[in-house]
């Protein structure tokens, strides 16, 4: 395929318009993903997560900065939220990297999470997989707070970054919830402000608590940085670089990796496909209004709609 | 069989205007109209905001200008589309503009310009219309 030579090649346009392709459920999208596989695998993924306002995006630039320095090419997948209401979004990540938008060594893209079935999660792990095969050396993927979706994204990084400011208190151990799991290294940006110490003992503490639970027996540290002042940036760069040998160093590790990689990029696809299929069917043939009629008149209740649906749907054909 | 495309727009400002209330009050409108609007941010020159939009895959560039560097910015972007084969992106600009300068600039291939007091729905529904979805 012609696509598939160009983005192996870098060009951008082929790459913007396959990723919008990808996000908008184009079948053809589809076919070209698949002959792009093997050219993956090559990139390493950092995915920066935390709540909005901590300076992800501010972070995120410096890193490119820095990598770009040491010769490092670089993609970017900055997510923010669709609206429920309207289906739009405003995607403002790019105003803090417009600095590197010239640059050719780097390529930014700005996604929407288009909610439950366009999918923060399987337009994305797709977008990794299109910037990995064009080439890049590191591929960043920022996104937004530490749900359900935002976990799914971070499996699919090598290192994961979770993005906090001091004085979150009480938020350090609303945040706990699944946070070892997820997080390899433990980033407090704007540590010029008041609480730094206290937010980084209650990390701290909560790390030394849990040893069981440490991500592939790998122990987050925990760093401070002032992004807007460059400041602490070099040092988490050199602590992604250990964990990325931490991760390289033993056969063992590395199989179980690529396993659980494989296992959650499979499972979400099909579980993504699935949803998909049901819902383009029984929307267009209005038996998803029926049904949800039905449960409003009381005359059924969800879970018998529901297993009726589904048990007719896996039954006929999937396309 | 698929849902529609949704339309992606980059807001830009390009020059060294740093009044950018309209451009957000814009980009607002959008997202409630269901776009996915991509900000600039300001002080973009010509070549930054169609790097931006080609990085992007946009449908249309909303440029916005108050301080009078119109002629060159707007008709820059323009013709740097053309040479990066990317001009199937449609150009339309806002702002405070003299209305001798309007026709010069869709001369120049701004598609439509929208001076203040255009209501917001008006410019919507004016991007609905003539953005056309793209394929593969």
């Amino acid at each position: 395929m012609e696509i598939v030579q160009k983005i192996k090649t870098g060009d951008i346009r082929a790459v913007a318009r396959l990723i919008r392709d990808i996000d908008d459920n184009i079948p053809e999208a589809r076919e070209v993903l698949k002959e792009l596989y093997s050219a993956t695998g090559n990139a390493y993924v950092i995915g920066v997560t935390g709540a909005p306002g901590v300076g992800k995006s501010t972070l995120v630039d410096q890193m490119v900065t820095h990598l770009r320095k040491s010769g490092k090419t670089v993609g970017v997948l900055a997510v923010d939220p669709t609206s429920p209401f309207s289906g739009g979004a405003i995607l403002g990540d790019r105003v803090r990297m417009q600095r590197h938008s010239m640059d050719e060594g780097v390529f930014i893209r700005s996604m929407a999470t288009r909610g439950a079935f366009g999918g923060l999660t399987q337009s994305t792990r797709s977008a990794i997989d299109v910037l990995d095969a064009m080439g890049k050396d590191y591929v960043i993927v920022e996104t937004v707070g530490v749900g359900q979706d935002e976990v799914d994204i971070v499996r699919s990084s090598d290192t994961t970054l979770i993005v906090l400011v001091p004085g979150m208190g009480d938020d350090v151990q609303a945040l706990k919830a699944g946070i070892l799991e997820v997080g390899d290294i433990f980033v407090i940006n704007k540590s010029d402000r008041e609480g730094v110490d206290k937010t980084v003992g209650d990390i701290r503490l909560m790390i030394e608590m849990d040893e069981k639970r440490y991500k592939d027996g790998w122990k987050p540290p925990i760093l401070t940085t002032q992004a807007a002042f460059d400041k602490g940036i070099r040092e988490l760069l050199d602590e992604i670089e250990k964990h990325h040998l931490y991760l390289s160093s033993n056969k063992t590790m590395l199989s179980k990796l690529r396993y659980e990689k494989a296992k959650s990029d499979l499972s979400e696809m099909i579980k993504d496909r699935i949803a998909k299929e049901i819902f383009i069917d029984i929307t267009s043939s209005g038996e998803f209004e029926e049904a949800i009629k039905s449960i409003v008149d009381k005359q059924i209740d969800p879970y018998t709609a529901c297993d009726t649906i589904v048990s007719a749907k896996l039954k006929s054909n999937i396309r | 069989m698929n849902k529609e495309r949704r339309i992606r727009v980059l807001v830009a400002k390009p020059g060294l205007d740093g009044h950018d209330r309209g451009a957000r009050i814009i980009a607002r409108a959008y997202r409630d109209a269901g776009f996915e609007v991509v900000y600039s941010g300001l002080h973009q020159t010509p070549e930054e905001v169609v790097q931006a939009a080609i990085q992007e895959d946009v449908d249309m560039i909303g440029l916005s200008s108050l301080a009078g560097a119109h002629m060159y910015l707007f008709p820059r972007v323009v013709e740097l589309l053309k040479e990066k084969n990317a001009d199937d992106i449609l150009v339309c600009g806002g702002g405070i503009f003299p209305e001798e300068d309007i026709p010069k600039l869709k001369n120049a291939g701004i598609k439509e310009v929208f001076t203040p007091g255009t209501p917001l729905t008006e410019i919507v529904n004016w991007v609905k219309e003539n953005v056309k979805p793209r394929g593969l």
